[in-house]
C-alpha cells in the first residue's frame, strides 16, 4: 500500500470525526515544529499511525484530579485528543474507558502481557508511600504496587502533570500521604516528566508524536523534563517582558498598572523561576488561557519548589538578570568621597601644622632668650 | 663639641612613644581587613583613581621626605662639605625607614602581593615601563641603605660583650665595608637620582588625564630638584627636633648653611617651573583653572615663602625660622607630589577620590612605626653626634658614660 | 697616586658591568603599525539600536556575573559603566533632542599605554593584536588603570585576591574559531567583526558613500596612537560627546618612552655617573688632612673630628 493510501486512512477516520485534512496537517505540523522535527515527518507520522506500528499506551492515575486527562480532551479544535488517541494504541484509561471493574482490569493485564516491553506507560497523579500506600488503591493493590507492576514492564515512562512528576498538589506541607511523584519511586528507570498544573497538552503531543513516529524522547533536561517544552522559563517568552524591563509593574491587584496589563512581577508572579511553555503555547487553542494572560501571576506550578510551597503572591529571584529599558550616561556619577574621611583628614592636617608652627615659634623664642642674656 | 656618634640613652617607654605605639597598634587590625576584605571595603580607591594616598604619599612623598640621605651624601662626600658630616647618620637612618615604609605601603597596597617576587626576574621585565625602574631601584635602594647604616650597628656590637660570635663576624666584615663603602655610597647617590626623577616620569603616561599646569616634559627633572629640596628640610627639620627632644645642642650653625642651599635650589626650581608653563603658552591656566589654580599657587606661595625667608643670612641663623622655613619647604614638596598625583589629575567626569578613614590610619600606622623605630634606633645605638649625657632616670650605665675621645 | 689609578680602572670596570648587565634595547621610537593579522572591530553608532543584546551576550561568553541593585529589589543586570563584573556597556548620549547609544569595551590599541607601563608584561600585545591580560604576572599595581586613556582595565575590588579585568575580544572564542560574542549577536550588525585592514576600509567607505549620515572621521584610525577597535559618529555628533577623549595623534606612550629611552639608553648614563661618582668621592675621601674634615660614613678608620 502506497503513501497516499496511509494518509487517506488516517484521514478518513478523522474526517469521520470533523477534523479536516488541512487542520490535520495544521496540527502535525506546528506539533513537529514544537517538538523541533523537520517537517517531512509528517508523512512518517501518516505510517507510525497503522495499527500495527501505533504504540500500546496504559494510562495510570493515582492521586489526581484527572486534570491532565480533562485538559488533553479540552483541546478541540482541532481535535487533538483526537490525533493523539490516533496515533497511539490507548489500552488502558480509567477515565476514558467505558469498561469498569474486572473487564476494566483484565484489560490492563492484556496489554501489558501482549506489549510486554513494548508499551508506553503514562501516569497521571502521585504515588501516596506512607502507611505501606493504603491512601489509594485500585481493585484491592495500591498505587505503589500497580506502579511497580505495570513500569516494571513498560517499553517507556511518562509522568504527566505536577503531581506524577513530583508530587504535586497532594504532595504539599504536610503531605499527611507521603505522596511522591513518580521519578522519586522509580529511580532507576528513566522517566519523562511533564510537570504543569495542568500540564499543556501540546507537551504531551510533541513527546508522544516523536515517540510514535522515531521510537525516541526529545532531549531531556535533569529533571526529565523535554527541553523543547521546559527549556526556557515563562520569564524569558513573556508576552508582558517589555513592562518588566521598563519597570512598569502592577503594585496591586485592581490597580492602574494591573489594569493597564503591566508586569505582575511585584505581585507574586514565579514566571522567572518557572519553566514551562505557557507563554508560548496556549492551553485548549484558546490565547490567554493561562494566568498571567488572565491578570495574575504566575504560580510556578511546574517547579517543585515553588507550587504550592511559596505563596502566591511573594516575589522570587531573578536568576539571570538582564540588562533594564534604561542606559547608563555617557560619564556615569561614581563619587564616593566620605565626608567624614574629609572632616577627619582635616583636623588631623590641622593638628599637625598647628603644632609645628607653635614649635617654630617655639624655637625662635627660646633662641632669643639665649642670645639675650 | 665632640662630634662623635653616640647612642642618645634614655627610656624608650616615653610618653610620645606610646601614643605611636597605640596609633600602630590601632592600624594593625585595619591592615588585616585590608588583606581579608580587598581593597574596595577598606579604601577609598576607585577605577578612576586607582593611586591614592598611599602611592602619593607613603611611597611618592615619603620617599622625597626620605632624601635626606641622598641629599647630604651629595654635599657631604661628592662636593666635600665635611661640616655637615654629623647629620649623615640621622639623615640615612630617615631615608632607611622611609623607604623602608614605602616598601611596606607597596606590599599592603598591590593586589596580587604573591607576585612580587617575580618583579626582579630580569627575563620577566618590560623595559618601557618606568615603574618597573623605581621598582627595581627602590628595592636595591632599600638595602644600600640599610647597609650605610651597618657600621652604626656594628659599632655598637662591637662595644657590648654580648653575641660574641656576631662580634666576630663584625670584625670580619667591618674592613671590608669600609673599603667598598665608597662604592656603596656611589651606588646610593645614583640610585635616588634614578628613582626619584622617575616618579615623576610615573605620570608622563596621563598625557590626557594629568593638568596641564602640571603635565611635562620636566617631570623627571622637577621631581628630582623637590625631592633635593625636602630631602634637606628634612634634616634641618629632624636636628632641630631631635635636639630639643633628646637635649642635644643645636647644629644652629650647619643647618644655616642647609637652609642657604635649600634657598637657592628654591628659586631655581620655581624659574624651571614657571619657565616651562610660559615656553608652552600655559601661563593662563595659572589663574584660569578654577580649583587647579588655587592648588598651583599654594604649591608656588609654599616653594616661594621659605626662599625669601632664608635669603638673608641673619635670618637663617634662627632655628625658629630654620624650623619654618624648612616645615614650608616639606609642605612644598608634599603638595607637588601630592598635585600630581592625585588633585591634578582627572580620569574624567564622575569620578573623585578621597582617602577613608582606614586607609588614612593604615598611613599614619606606618608613620607611627617609623617614628617608633627612628626613636628606639637613635637612643641605642650611635646615630646622633653630640650628645650631652642623659639624664639620671636612665640606666646607671649610660648616664654616667662620658663618650671617650677617638679609638 | 696608583691609589687614584686603580680606583678609577675600579670605577670603569664598574661601569662596564653595569652596562652589560642592564642593556635595554635601544631604538629608535618609530610608529607602531597593527600587525599584518590584525583583526579589530568596528562600531557604527548609527546602526545601534540599543538593545544590549551585547552586554548580555559578552556576559556569558565570559562567564561574568549580573551588576544587581538593591535598591531595584535586585532584578536587573545594570551596569552602569565597565567595571569588574562587565567588558562592554551600551550607553546612552542625550542633547538637545540628539540621541546617540555609544558601545564602550577595550580599544585594543596599536600602541597601548596599558602594555607600555605594565612591569612584567601581564599586558601584552598578543595573536592578531589582541591587547591580552595574564593574571599570572599581575602583581596588582593598577598601574595600566592610571594609564589608560580610556579607562578600561576595571580591578577586582572587593576580593582577598583580585585581579584586571577588560574585553580580550573573546579570544578564547577566536581560538576555537569563533568571533567575539557581542559581534556575533548583534541583530543590526552595528558591530562587526573582522581583519583590522578591511574594517578601516569599510569604515572609511561608509563615510564616503554616506557623508551626510555620518561625523567625517573614523576614530581610532590615528588617534592615540590608533586603535584595532574603529568607532563612526552620527553627523553632528562629535565623539568627545560619545566619551572618546581627544588625543591627537601621537600615540600615548610616546613621549614617557622618547624620554625614558634618551636618558638609559644602554644604561650608559647611569653607569657613567656611577663611574663619576665613585671617581670624585674616592678623590675626595684621599687623605685625611682634607681641610673640610669628614671621612666616610663610619667606618672603623674614623678621624679625630674637629674639636
Amino acid at each position: 500500500m502506497g503513501k497516499d493510501e496511509d494518509n487517506r486512512r488516517i484521514v478518513d477516520r478523522l474526517e469521520a470525526r470533523g477534523v479536516s485534512r488541512r487542520d490535520f496537517l495544521k496540527v502535525c505540523t506546528i506539533a513537529a515544529a514544537s517538538v523541533g522535527l523537520p517537517a517531512w515527518c509528517v508523512g512518517s507520522l501518516a505510517e507510525a499511525a497503522e495499527p500495527s506500528n501505533r504504540p500500546s499506551v496504559i494510562w495510570l492515575h493515582f492521586q489526581e484530579c484527572t486534570g491532565c486527562s480533562e485538559t488533553l480532551l479540552r483541546t478541540s479544535h482541532p481535535a487533538v485528543s483526537e490525533l493523539i488517541l490516533e496515533l497511539i494504541s490507548l489500552d488502558y484509561h480509567e477515565t476514558l474507558f467505558a469498561a469498569s471493574g474486572v473487564q476494566a482490569e483484565e484489560a490492563l493485564h492484556e496489554a501489558m502481557k501482549r506489549n510486554a516491553g513494548r508499551y508506553v506507560c503514562i501516569v497521571e497523579g502521585a504515588v501516596p508511600l506512607k502507611d505501606n500506600g493504603v491512601y489509594c488503591k485500585i481493585g484491592g493493590r495500591t498505587a505503589l504496587e500497580i506502579l511497580n507492576d505495570v513500569a516494571g514492564k513498560a517499553g517507556a515512562l511518562i509522568a504527566i502533570g505536577s503531581c506524577a512528576s513530583w508530587g504535586g498538589i497532594p504532595s504539599s506541607e504536610p503531605n499527611p500521604t507521603g505522596a511522591t511523584g513518580v521519578p522519586q519511586i522509580l529511580r532507576e528507570k528513566q522517566v519523562v516528566t511533564l510537570p504543569g498544573c495542568p500540564a499543556n497538552p501540546y507537551n504531551l503531543l510533541g513527546t508522544v508524536l516523536q515517540y510514535a513516529t522515531f521510537g525516541t524522547f526529545p532531549a531531556l533536561d535533569g529533571l526529565g523534563r523535554p527541553r523543547f517544552a521546559y527549556g526556557r522559563t515563562i520569564h524569558e517568552d513573556c508576552p508582558r517582558r517589555s513592562h518588566f524591563d521598563a519597570g512598569r509593574f502592577a503594585e496591586t491587584f485592581g490597580d492602574e498598572a494591573h489594569r493597564n496589563g503591566y508586569c505582575l512581577y511585584k505581585i507574586g508572579c514565579k514566571g522567572p523561576a518557572t519553566h514551562a511553555s505557557c507563554s508560548l503555547k496556549p492551553f485548549s487553542e484558546v490565547p490567554g488561557a493561562w494566568p498571567v494572560g488572565i491578570g495574575h501571576p504566575c504560580v510556578g506550578c511546574t517547579e517543585q519548589t515553588l507550587a504550592f510551597r511559596v505563596p502566591l503572591h511573594a516575589t522570587v529571584e531573578i536568576d539571570r538578570p538582564t540588562p533594564p529599558d534604561t542606559y547608563p550616561p555617557v560619564h556615569p556619577d561614581h563619587g564616593n568621597v566620605s565626608t567624614a574621611a574629609v572632616g577627619f583628614a582635616g583636623l588631623v592636617g590641622g593638628a599637625l601644622v598647628g603644632a609645628g608652627v607653635m614649635m617654630g615659634k617655639k624655637l625662635g623664642v627660646e633662641d632669643k632668650k639665649e642670645e639675650d642674656p | 663639641m665632640n662630634l662623635r656618634a653616640q647612642p642618645v640613652g634614655g627610656s624608650i617607654l616615653t610618653v610620645p612613644f606610646k601614643i605611636l605605639f597605640a596609633v600602630l597598634t590601632a592600624s594593625v587590625p585595619l591592615m588585616a581587613w585590608r588583606f581579608v576584605s580587598g581593597l574596595g571595603p577598606t579604601t577609598g580607591l576607585s577605577d578612576g583613581y586607582p593611586w591614592g594616598i598611599w602611592i602619593a604619599y607613603d611611597v611618592v612623598a615619603g620617599t622625597g621626605l626620605a632624601c635626606g640621605g641622598y641629599a647630604i651624601a651629595i654635599l657631604c662626600y661628592v662636593l666635600n662639605q665635611g661640616k655637615y658630616h654629623p647629620l649623615v647618620r640621622p639623615a640615612v637612618l630617615t631615608s632607611a625607614l622611609g623607604y623602608s615604609m614605602a616598601g611596606f605601603a607597596i606590599v599592603i597596597d598591590v593586589g596580587r602581593y604573591w607576585n612580587l617576587w617575580k618583579v626582579p626576574l630580569v627575563w620577566n621585565w618590560n623595559r618601557n615601563s618606568v615603574l618597573l625602574e623605581v621598582a627595581i631601584c627602590v628595592m636595591t635602594y632599600v638595602g644600600v641603605l640599610w647597609i650605610e647604616l651597618s657600621p652604626a650597628f656594628l659599632e655598637k656590637l662591637e662595644e657590648s660583650d654580648s653575641f660574641p660570635g656576631l662580634r666576630k663576624v663584625s670584625k670580619v666584615i667591618r674592613p671590608w665595608l669600609d673599603k667598598a663603602m665608597i662604592w656603596i655610597l656611589a651606588v646610593g647617590i645614583l640610585l635616588p637620582t634614578m628613582h626619584q626623577s622617575s616618579l615623576g616620569s610615573l605620570m608622563l603616561i596621563a598625557v590626557s588625564k594629568l593638568h596641564k599646569l602640571w603635565h611635562t616634559p620636566l617631570l623627571p627633572l622637577l621631581f628630582l630638584a623637590s625631592c633635593l629640596l625636602m630631602g634637606y628640610s628634612v634634616v634641618v627639620f629632624e636636628s632641630t627636633l631631635s635636639s630639643r627632644m633628646f637635649g642635644r645642642p643645636r647644629e644652629t650653625e650647619t643647618l644655616s648653611s642647609l637652609s642657604g642651599i635649600v634657598a637657592a635650589v628654591s628659586i631655581l626650581y620655581l624659574a624651571l617651573r614657571l619657565g616651562d608653563l610660559a615656553l608652552r603658552g600655559r601661563f593662563g591656566l595659572i589663574l584660569g583653572s578654577g580649583g587647579y589654580s588655587v592648588a598651583f599657587l599654594l604649591e608656588m606661595a609654599l616653594f616661594l615663602t621659605p626662599a625669601l625667608l632664608l635669603r638673608k643670612r641673619e635670618r637663617r641663623k634662627n632655628p625658629g625660622t630654620q624650623f619654618l622655613a624648612a616645615m614650608m619647604m616639606i609642605l612644598a614638596g608634599m603638595l607637588y607630589r601630592f598635585d600630581v598625583y592625585l588633585v591634578g589629575f582627572n580620569p574624567g567626569p564622575g569620578w573623585s577620590y578621597f582617602p577613608s578613614i582606614p586607609e588614612m590610619f593604615i598611613t599614619f600606622g606606618l608613620v607611627a612605626l617609623e617614628i617608633m623605630v627612628f626613636i628606639i634606633v637613635v637612643k641605642r645605638f650611635p646615630i646622633l653626634a653630640g650628645i650631652v649625657p642623659a639624664a639620671s632616670d636612665s640606666g646607671p650605665g649610660e648616664g654616667s658614660h662620658v663618650p671617650a675621645t677617638g679609638r | 697616586m696608583s691609589v687614584t689609578r686603580r680606583c678609577v680602572l675600579k670605577g670603569l670596570v664598574a661601569a662596564g658591568t653595569a652596562v652589560t648587565v642592564g642593556v635595554p634595547v635601544a631604538s629608535a621610537r618609530e610608529r607602531k603599525t597593527p600587525p599584518s593579522d590584525a583583526v579589530g572591530m568596528l562600531y557604527d553608532a548609527t546602526r545601534c539600536i540599543g538593545c544590549k543584546a551585547c552586554v548580555v551576550k559578552c556576559k556569558e561568553a565570559n562567564g561574568l556575573p549580573p551588576e544587581t541593585d538593591p535598591a531595584t529589589g535586585s532584578i536587573y543586570d545594570a551596569p552602569v559603566d565597565l567595571s569588574a563584573s562587565t567588558n562592554t556597556v551600551i550607553r546612552l548620549y542625550k542633547e538637545g533632542g540628539r540621541t546617540s547609544y555609544v558601545k564602550a569595551q577595550c580599544m585594543h590599541c596599536v600602541a597601548p599605554a596599558c602594555v607600555s607601563v605594565c612591569m612584567i608584561g601581564a599586558f601584552h600585545k598578543s595573536d592578531y593584536g589582541i591587547v591580552a591580560y595574564d593574571p599570572g604576572k599581575c602583581v596588582g599595581c593598577r598601574y595600566c588603570q592610571l594609564a589608560c586613556p580610556y579607562n578600561v582595565p576595571k580591578y577586582e575590588w572587593n576580593t582577598a585576591f583580585p585581579k584586571i579585568v577588560k574585553c580580550e575580544m573573546c579570544r578564547h572564542l577566536l581560538a576555537k574559531g569563533g568571533i567575539p560574542a557581542c559581534c556575533e549577536v548583534c541583530p543590526r550588525q552595528a558591530v562587526i567583526y573582522g581583519k583590522y585592514a578591511d574594517l578601516l576600509t569599510d569604515a572609511k567607505d561608509r563615510l564616503a558613500r554616506d557623508p551626510d549620515r555620518y561625523y567625517p572621521k573614523v576614530y581610532g584610525e590615528s588617534d592615540g596612537g590608533g586603535s584595532q577597535v574603529l568607532y563612526l559618529s552620527a553627523a553632528g555628533i562629535p565623539f568627545e560627546k560619545l566619551g572618546l577623549p581627544t588625543l591627537g595623534d601621537e600615540p600615548v606612550p610616546q613621549l614617557v618612552e622618547s624620554l625614558q629611552h634618551a636618558i638609559y639608553r644602554g644604561f650608559v648614563a647611569p653607569a657613567a655617573l656611577f663611574a663619576a661618582l665613585g671617581y670624585v668621592m674616592i678623590r675626595n675621601g684621599n687623605g685625611k688632612e682634607n681641610s673640610n674634615g669628614g671621612d666616610g660614613i663610619g667606618t672603623s678608620s674614623e678621624q679625630e673630628g674637629k674639636e
